[in-house]
C-alpha cells in the first residue's frame, strides 16, 4: 500500500489492533490527521486470538475504579455496533443477553458470590446480577449437567465476533482518512521539540501526540519517553467445534456460541511467556470441563485449536497512562480490547483529544505501580 | 451443469440417499454431489437454509455430509469410493446431528 507522502500527524499511534484501532476511530472522528503504525502478521496479536466477550461480571471486584469503567464500556455496547454498521456496513454480531459463568464446586460459587457483590457495591448497584442455582440454571439452559452447582449470571453481559469486530474498526478508520501503515518495525521513538518522532525500518513518523497501544510490545516501546508499562503476555487456548444447533441463550465464560453454531470453549491462563503453541493437557482440560458443563458435546468433534497471547498487567487492570514528563505521550494496555472497544472510541479517544485530566480514567494512571 | 474434467470413462456405483446412483471414479464426494445435481447437500443446523459445497478445499464447512454413518464429513476432502453410503443431512431426513 503507498503511504502518503506526509509525514507530521495530529496524532500518531504505535499498534493496530483492537485497542489500536479503536482509539484511531475515536480520534480520527474529531477531524484530526491520524497514522496508525502497525505491525506484520507474524507479530504476537490478542485481537486475532480473542474469545469475544463483551464481559463485566467479576471486573473489578477488588479495584472499584475497574468495576465502574468496565460498567460504563458494556452499556455503550449496543449503541456503538449500531453506529460501525451504520458507518461500515458490517454487522459484529453483538448479542448482549447476558452472560453465564459456572460454578462446579463450592468454592468456585463462594468466590463468585464474593465477586459480584464487591462489583455491585463498587458500582451502587448499577451492576446487577443474579446466583443461580441449578434447578434455576437448568430452567434457563436445559442442556448443563448435574454436575455443575450453579451459575453466576449478569445481562450486562455479551459477545461479539471479535474478527468482524477488527474488520469494522479498520475499515472505519480508511473512510476517516486515517493513515495505515502496516509491517512497521518500531526502532526508537523521541521527543524533539515539541513533537514526537518514532523510527520505524522504513521511515521516521512525526507527531504532536503519540499513543502506545502495543499490546506486549508496550513496555520495551515506552521506555523510549520514560514510561513504566509492565505487561506479561497471558497464553489462552482456544477449541473450535463443528456448527451445532443453537443452544445456548447467552455467553458463558467457559463456551461461546457464534452465529454460525460453532462452539469456541475456552477459559485457560498461562504464564509460560513467549509461546503461543497448544498443548495437550491444556486441550483435554478445556474438553473435559466442557463436557462436565454441557454432557452433550461429547459428540461433537473439534476441528481446531490455537493459542492466543494476551496481555496482562500486575493486577489485572487496564493501564490508561498519560506521561508527566512528556506532555502528549500515553500508552494504553490492557486485556479486554473487546469489552472495552466503545470506550477506546469514545471516552479515552477524548481523554487523548483534550489533553485534560478525566476522573473515570485517572485511577489507571500506570503511576500505581510505583509505589 | 458440471462435467468432470479429464473424464478416465471409469466409474463407480456408491448409496446416495438410499439409492444407488453411478459417480466418475477418482473424484472427491463434493465434486460427484455436484456433478450428480444433487443439491442442497444439507440444511444449516442453525437456521435451515440450504447448503452446497462451495470452497472445495476443506475450509468453508458447507458441504458437510454423512458418510458411512458419521455425520459432518467435509465431502470435499473424500475420494468416492465403490460402496460408500452417503446421506445428505437435510433438513427432511433425519439427522443425527449432535
Amino acid at each position: 500500500m503507498p503511504l502518503q507522502s506526509r509525514q507530521n500527524y495530529d496524532t500518531l499511534i504505535v499498534g493496530g489492533g483492537l485497542v489500536g484501532a479503536a482509539v484511531a476511530c475515536g480520534i480520527a472522528a474529531t477531524g484530526a490527521g491520524v497514522a496508525v503504525l502497525d505491525g506484520g502478521d507474524r507479530d504476537f496479536r490478542a485481537s486475532r486470538g480473542n474469545f469475544g466477550l463483551v464481559w463485566v461480571q467479576g471486573k473489578g471486584a477488588d479495584f472499584p475504579a475497574y468495576a465502574r469503567l468496565s460498567g460504563v464500556a458494556a452499556r455503550q455496547w449496543a449503541d456503538f455496533s449500531a453506529e460501525l454498521e451504520d458507518a461500515t456496513g458490517i454487522d459484529v454480531g453483538l448479542q448482549q443477553t447476558g452472560g453465564y459463568d459456572f460454578c462446579l464446586t463450592g468454592d468456585e460459587w463462594q468466590q463468585r458470590e464474593w465477586e459480584m457483590r464487591q462489583v455491585a457495591l463498587h458500582t451502587g448497584g448499577e451492576f446487577e446480577y443474579q446466583m443461580l442455582d441449578a434447578a434455576e440454571l437448568r430452567q434457563r439452559i436445559p442442556e448443563v449437567s448435574g454436575e455443575v452447582l450453579g451459575a453466576s449470571y449478569s445481562a450486562a453481559d455479551g459477545h461479539v465476533n471479535p474478527l468482524y469486530l477488527l474488520r469494522a474498526l479498520h475499515q472505519r478508520m480508511h473512510d476517516l482518512g486515517v493513515n495505515y501503515a502496516p509491517g512497521q518495525v518500531v526502532q526508537a521513538s523521541r521527543r524533539h521539540n515539541d513533537e514526537y518522532v518514532v523510527s520505524t525500518l522504513q521511515q521516521d513518523y512525526r507527531a504532536a501526540k503519540l499513543v502506545f497501544c502495543a499490546g506486549l510490545s508496550n513496555q520495551r516501546l515506552c521506555r523510549d519517553l520514560d514510561m513504566h508499562i509492565p505487561v506479561q503476555p497471558l497464553r489462552g487456548q482456544l477449541l473450535i467445534t463443528d456448527r451445532v444447533p443453537v443452544f445456548l441463550p447467552a455467553a458463558t465464560l467457559q463456551v461461546r456460541q457464534t452465529r454460525e453454531g460453532t462452539l469456541q470453549i475456552g477459559d485457560s491462563h498461562e504464564d509460560v511467556g513467549l509461546d503461543e503453541s497448544t498443548t495437550l493437557d491444556v486441550i483435554t482440560r478445556l474438553a473435559q470441563r466442557a463436557v462436565r458443563i454441557f454432557p452433550h458435546l461429547a459428540a461433537v468433534r473439534v476441528n481446531r485449536a490455537w493459542g492466543a497471547l494476551r496481555v496482562m498487567t500486575p493486577d489485572g487492570v487496564p493501564i490508561y497512562h498519560q506521561s508527566a514528563e512528556h506532555p502528549g505521550a500515553y500508552a494504553i494496555s490492557c486485556h479486554s480490547g473487546v469489552t472495552l472497544a466503545a470506550l477506546h472510541a469514545r471516552e479515552i479517544a477524548n481523554w487523548i483529544c483534550s489533553g485534560a485530566q478525566d476522573s473515570l480514567i485517572a485511577p489507571f494512571s500506570a503511576e500505581r505501580f510505583n509505589v | 451443469m458440471f462435467k468432470i474434467l479429464g473424464d478416465t470413462g471409469e466409474h463407480l456405483v456408491v448409496e446416495l440417499d438410499g439409492d444407488e446412483v453411478t459417480v466418475p471414479a477418482g473424484v472427491s464426494v463434493a465434486a460427484a454431489l455436484l456433478y450428480l445435481d444433487r443439491i442442497p447437500t444439507r440444511h444449516s443446523v442453525v437456521n435451515g437454509l440450504p447448503r452446497a459445497p462451495y470452497c472445495m478445499m476443506g475450509v468453508c464447512f458447507e458441504c458437510l455430509i454423512e458418510v458411512d454413518g458419521v455425520v459432518d464429513q467435509r465431502a470435499c476432502q473424500l475420494q468416492v469410493r465403490a460402496g460408500q453410503r452417503l446421506r445428505r443431512q437435510l433438513a427432511t431426513s433425519k439427522v443425527e446431528s449432535a
